[in-house]
């Protein structure tokens, strides 16, 4: 036994000796293949192109689907170019501006991902044949090429009865009969569990020119609609795989579209078992399509231009592994499991260094394994807003503008960030996200209402202004001068635990330094948006992600038409200004142009000094990748991007197996550790054993 | 027993139903129809009428308990509650919010979780039992008094600070085992042995305390004190008589939480990635997901009732005496 014992971890001390790595997560018929391993946090809800609108699942299907544009990889200021179109689509206006229409033609020859819904006996299957199957991917495939009829299949399904997609209600307003259309649809949806086929059904603004090329028509004028073909809402969808998935016993076993896409992009997915693991692998079929040979400067000398003109994509698999906890996530990657990563907070100071002069940088562990730091600004904003309809915070008046610019000045978001986010963020000064068209940076970027430019650089005004405004507004030392009454702000937001309270701490100090007493109401989700679809709200703090880098889909933001509480739209504020409104209706509609950004211009004026948000900041995501990850550039509204990055398999298997070699000493030390407790005890026992009797 | 069996079945059914009111009550005391609506549509650009739309498709554009609007019985009938929960009794599961299986994820995700679970549960209690043993059989000695400390010690530590340092000692810096993941099969076992061995000592403290505590208390019957008297080992008088009669009291905490071991650790399976039932609950009370949460809840509950019931049918073969009637 003994001998067995010792031959054992004889055994293992070789194995070690011989370089074998214990700790590898994957398994071992996935060594030193061309794999790209990264992770995700929440369980995808959809992976139907028309109602996935969740970021984390545009992780997915922006790999599988294709809609007709994409964004440019490399340029910034983001830039649409073509995908399965063969150019971008330009407006045509009809009947004066009445209507515009899209002709959008497509490639020919592009090809469906293996899947059996293109063979026709997959399509009538018999109960029992469905239900024992395992995967949709063990019946015959097929495919097909893709036509422009898909296209018009999908618009059709913003529509369907049975489907949810978020911007149903947006379309509606500008595809011509879309909202009747669903109307048509509703009343034809006699059989639930049945097929609902979609194409005897016409609608009015879509048409089919011929195999390649359709026509979108919508009503008035919508320049934004443009981005929207760049999304997975406007990806083709085969009927077939409707038909399929729509078999009695399909559902049942979680076969439906929402869960298994069927796709034409340079992936398609494998494996699905969103609880663990997600795989996608190269979509046999796909047509290939070169890496992008523009970009800057900066990127040529990153090597982002090496493989100008390569066909893509680089990689053959590409696996997702569920990763709840940060803490794991992060272990993993410092291993070399993962291929990148984000920084979680607890251990940005073990990963980055930020300089006195502000420059960031990688701490020397991270530096020594050659790792990667990109940074970007998110095409996003955080902001603290007021509510137009309150009484005390909101409206046009004198009073209320003084106090929210006496507020703007104090709240200090340059500490905020330097404090929570670990400068993880840049402050606005008003609601465009950096490299949007119609933002201005430098000295005719800033806020007048809460900085000056000084030494070349944006600085917040001092209190004293602040104090001087709220004593304007009749607040002096924080008091109303009428009433004597000291002024008490309520703050809604949306708490995450015990660890907001410095967070809630810090808010009720840069009141304070205005004497306003703040009074935070911490809430769950649900209550806070009740509260501002309400109105109901006097302060709270929101954020907002574009769909896409357009100056509109910020500025509607404060668009008095989109008001929260009266008409259940995006401006939780509830903000208006009739003559913002007018050149907001102006501005959204026009080309980038001179004449488009003196009137953004005008209309960031008008929002700076009517100050309905404090204007707070945009993130930004800090980036880590291993090095030998290539072609990774963050890019916030190109989701595909898959398709570009390449992978050192090599140099991977070299670092990861130097980097994990099992550490044997502890081992030794537990089995001594453990003979040290029961050797005296087996010694006590025996002499225990071996003694007379004790005497009563 | 058989009589009694179905007695007991029978009083489960009040109790479930109870559990069903009050986990109904409790959900939507904090969550309205509404709110789910939201969680599942998303945050941007949800509309009234998709809001709608959507509780229509799921029934839950009812009343929630009571249905004033119609005749007769349909007033019970025709409610969340009733369309939502008797369902659960001919274990009828339904689908998830987001439109999963909910009997098909439970039948996948289970055997992850047995297979942390039941490992956790064979070499806890083997372990405790050892160790409660080995300090009773050296009450009073160094060894004892070392023992209890160290059991209060890992009592005293937070499951949390286990796992992590678990995680961080041997699976980061010494590169022993992975640090989260799961495979099936037989891989999985490098997997487990991390968090069944964090499990495992995790228990250690409460459980070895316990029945330490029982073995003295057998210890000091006359019985015990017979049986040296007649000259036996004291190793015979430890396994064959002490530990013997102390499984009464044990079998009490122990074969109550046997069924139990399907619905997974909460925490471990967060930690370690491991697609169970415990992560699934917790996903559930994240996304607001009723349908799943109330699955849970009643499988729960349904567990239980069946470990109660086993632990009553277990006492009558460990001892003679305890009769059903």
């Amino acid at each position: 036994m003994r001998r067995a014992r010792c031959l054992a971890f004889g055994a293992l001390l070789a194995l070690a000796a011989c370089g074998v790595v214990w700790n590898d997560p994957y398994p071992a018929d996935e060594a030193g293949k061309n794999i790209l391993y990264t992770a995700f946090i929440d369980r995808p809800k959809h992976l139907d192109p028309v109602q996935s609108y969740a970021e984390d699942e545009g992780r997915f299907i922006q790999q599988i689907y294709e809609p007709p544009l994409q964004y440019h990889y490399l340029k910034l200021p983001y830039e649409l170019v073509p995908l399965t179109a063969t150019q971008l689509p330009k407006p045509i206006e009809l009947e004066g501006g009445r209507f515009t229409r899209y002709e959008i033609r497509i490639r020919p020859g592009i090809r469906y991902q293996p899947h059996p819904a293109f063979v026709e006996a997959n399509r009538h299957l018999a109960p029992r044949v469905i239900a024992r199957l395992k995967t949709p991917y063990a019946l015959p495939l097929g495919t097909r090429e893709l036509t422009a009829e898909d296209y018009i299949y999908q618009i059709k399904r913003l529509a369907h009865p049975r489907l949810h997609s978020p911007i149903f209600g947006l379309m509606a307003q500008y595809i011509l009969g879309l909202d009747g259309f669903a109307g048509t649809l509703q009343r034809a949806d006699a059989r639930p569990d049945a097929w609902l086929d979609l194409r005897p059904f016409p609608l009015e603004g879509v048409e089919l020119v011929d195999r390649y090329r359709f026509r979108v028509t919508l009503k008035g004028r919508y320049p934004q609609f443009v981005y929207w073909l760049a999304m997975p809402f406007f990806a083709p969808v085969p009927w077939e795989a409707e038909q399929f998935y729509q078999q009695p016993g399909m559902a049942a076993r979680n076969f439906t579209l929402d869960w298994w896409p069927v796709g034409t992009g340079p992936f398609m997915l494998a494996e699905n078992n969103p609880n663990a693991r997600m795989v996608l692998v190269r979509n046999p079929h796909f047509r290939g399509e070169p890496y992008p040979s523009e970009g800057s400067r900066a990127d040529r000398a990153a090597g982002l231009l090496a493989d100008a003109g390569r066909t893509m994509p680089f990689l053959d698999r590409v696996v997702f592994s569920r990763e709840k906890e940060s803490i794991p996530y992060w272990n993993k990657f410092l291993q070399g499991y993962y291929d990148s990563s984000a920084i979680p907070s607890d251990t940005f100071d073990r990963a980055v260094r930020i300089a006195v002069g502000g420059e960031v940088g990688l701490t020397p562990e991270m530096r020594d394994r050659d790792i990667r730091l990109s940074t970007s600004v998110d095409i996003s904003i955080i902001y603290l807003g007021f509510n137009w309809l309150d009484a005390t915070v909101g409206g046009a008046s004198n009073r209320a503008r003084k106090l929210r610019q006496a507020i703007s000045i104090a709240v200090d978001w340059e500490e905020y960030i330097s404090i929570f986010l670990n400068g993880r963020g840049r402050v606005a000064h008003d609601p465009l996200a950096p490299g949007i068209f119609g933002q201005r940076s430098g000295r005719a970027g800033i806020n007048p209402v809460t900085h000056v430019w000084k030494n070349g650089r944006a600085e917040r005004r001092p209190i004293a202004q602040a104090r001087r405004l709220l004593a304007e507004a009749g607040y002096p030392d924080g008091r109303d001068r009428e009433t004597g009454q000291p002024l008490v702000l309520v703050l809604d937001t949306v708490g995450r635990g015990p660890g907001d309270k410095p967070r809630f701490d810090w808010f009720r100090r840069q009141f304070a330094k205005l004497a306003i007493q703040l009074e935070i109401r911490d809430t769950d989700w649900n209550r806070f948006q009740e509260k501002i679809r309400k109105g109901s709200q006097q302060l709270y703090i929101l954020g907002w992600n574009a769909d896409y880098p357009d100056p509109e889909n910020f500025l509607f933001l404060l668009n008095g038409q989109q008001s929260r509480a009266g008409k259940q739209g995006e401006n939780s504020s509830n903000y208006v200004n009739a003559e913002y409104d007018a050149l907001f209706d102006r501005m959204k509609n026009m080309p980038n142009s001179s004449e488009r950004q003196e009137i953004i211009d005008r209309m960031v004026d008008i929002v700076r000094r009517d100050a309905p948000w404090l204007w707070g900041f945009h993130p930004v995501t800090y980036e880590l990748s291993q090095s030998w990850l290539l072609n990774d550039k963050p890019n916030n509204m190109a989701r595909n991007n898959l398709k570009y990055l390449r992978v050192n398999v090599e140099r991977r298997t070299g670092l990861r197996r130097e980097w994990n070699q099992p550490v044997l000493w502890p081992l030794v030390a537990i089995f001594a550790l453990l003979a040290a407790a029961v050797l005296p005890a087996m010694a006590i026992y025996r002499r225990r054993e071996r003694m007379a009797a004790r005497s009563a | 027993m058989l009589a009694y069996i179905v007695r007991r079945a029978l009083y489960a059914i009040p109790i479930l139903i109870g559990i069903n009111l009050v986990t109904f009550a409790l959900f939507f005391l904090v969550n309205t129809p509404d709110d789910m609506a939201r969680m599942q549509l998303g945050v941007k650009r949800e509309t009234p009428e998709a809001i709608e739309k959507w509780k229509a498709q799921r029934g839950y554009d009812r009343p929630l308990l009571w249905n004033a609007a119609a005749p007769g019985v349909k007033k019970l009938t025709e409610t969340i509650f009733f369309a939502k929960s008797v369902r659960l009794f001919a274990l009828d599961f339904g689908r998830a919010e987001d439109n999963r299986d909910i009997a098909r994820e439970i039948s996948t995700r289970m055997w992850p979780s047995l297979a942390l679970a039941l490992p956790v549960f064979l070499v806890g209690l083997a372990v405790n039992v050892t160790f409660a043993l080995g300090m009773a059989f050296f009450r009073g000695s160094a060894l004892d008094l070392w023992g209890v400390i160290v059991c209060v010690t890992l009592m005293s530590i937070s499951t949390l600070f286990y796992i992590i340092g678990g995680q961080y000692l041997i699976a980061k810096l010494w590169r022993l085992v992975p640090i989260s993941g799961y495979a099936g099969g037989l891989d999985a076992v490098r997997f487990l042995i991390l968090p069944v061995i964090i499990g495992v000592v995790g228990g250690l403290g409460a459980g070895a305390r316990l029945y330490r505590t029982l073995f003295l208390e057998e210890m000091g019957k006359d019985y015990v004190r017979t049986a040296r008297a007649k000259g036996l080992a004291e190793r015979v008088v430890m396994f064959r008589h002490v530990l013997k009669n102390a499984m009464i009291p044990i079998l009490t905490g122990v074969v109550v939480v046997i069924p139990s071991l399907f619905l997974g650790s909460l925490i471990t399976e967060s930690f370690f990635g491991i697609p169970g039932l415990g992560s699934y609950t917790i996903d559930a009370i994240q996304a607001q997901d009723f349908a799943v949460v109330r699955v849970m809840v009643f499988i729960g509950s349904v567990l239980y009732i069946l470990g109660l019931m086993l632990t009553d049918i277990s006492y009558t073969l460990v001892d003679p005496r305890v009769r059903f009637d």
